[in-house]
């Protein structure tokens, strides 16, 4: 994916504030031929109603909800992001057997004792047997100024 | 077109982004049919890689794919029997659901 610093800064910063839970959201942006361009990280509550340490959800009504946000913006949602409090951030097992559609972003944060660390992006393969890795593109924070 | 249905409703379908890589970019789809299911069938066999990626071996929707009729899932009206009216819409929505340290690594 191809996104901007102040993206992942944006993931970062939920995951330390719902730490030890996890915190989980939508990346929004367009998807293009080279890869997702990832515009903005939309928070949504993780509505697990236990184990929120180690489990995440996102219902279909705020899938709804982000994606019709995401449209009036002339956006797309093009995956989702999630944080693993003292978890490497690689996918478990449970997030391949619980994974959606091949073809999304999955970003992945570990949170190390309530500091945010190491930020991957994946791919779930289109026969959803493994997720692979997703190199993540930086673009500039901003144009340069003239 | 088929002339078989005993309708010929036409009802949108929204297509979530990763789809659409099945549905030649489309962001919507018109389908016929009278019913939720048949309108599956027709999008399916319009876009027949779209099956796979949302029914599962067993024939039955995979577990993460919510079918909703304008904003009511359809589980929790007639499911496949959902009659079609001349204004409704139909969204594919997926659940999302993962998380970081496994069961059974909690369970050992």
């Amino acid at each position: 994916m191809h996104t901007l610093p102040d993206v992942l800064d944006a993931v970062r910063a939920h995951a330390r504030a719902t730490y030890p839970e996890e915190c989980c959201g939508f990346l929004l942006g367009r998807a293009e031929a080279g890869g997702h361009h990832v515009v903005a990280a939309r928070r949504v509550e993780n509505r697990r109603a236990e184990n929120r340490e180690r489990r995440y959800r996102i219902t279909p009504q705020d899938y709804r909800a982000a994606d019709a946000d995401a449209r009036a913006r002339g956006l797309d949602i093009v995956g989702f992001y999630h944080s693993h409090p003292d978890h490497p951030a690689r996918p478990s097992a449970t997030d391949l057997a619980e994974a959606s559609f091949p073809g999304y972003t999955y970003v992945i944060v570990s949170v190390e004792g309530g500091e945010p660390a190491a930020l991957t992006a994946w791919s779930l393969a289109p026969d959803r047997s493994r997720f692979d890795a997703e190199p993540i593109d930086l673009l500039p924070a901003t144009l340069p100024t003239p | 077109m088929s002339t078989n249905h005993q309708t010929h409703t036409l009802t949108d379908i929204l297509i979530p982004t990763p789809l659409r890589a099945y549905t030649g970019g489309q962001a919507v789809v018109a389908v016929e049919g009278a019913t939720v299911g048949q309108a599956l069938d027709h999008l399916t066999a319009r876009f027949p890689v779209l099956r796979k990626h949302l029914f599962g071996d067993d024939g039955n929707l995979r577990a993460f794919v919510n079918i909703y009729l304008n904003d009511e899932d359809i589980r929790y009206l007639q499911r496949d029997e959902t009659p079609l009216g001349a204004e409704d819409r139909l969204s594919i929505v997926p659940s999302i659901a993962g998380g970081g340290a496994d069961v059974r690594a909690f369970a050992c």
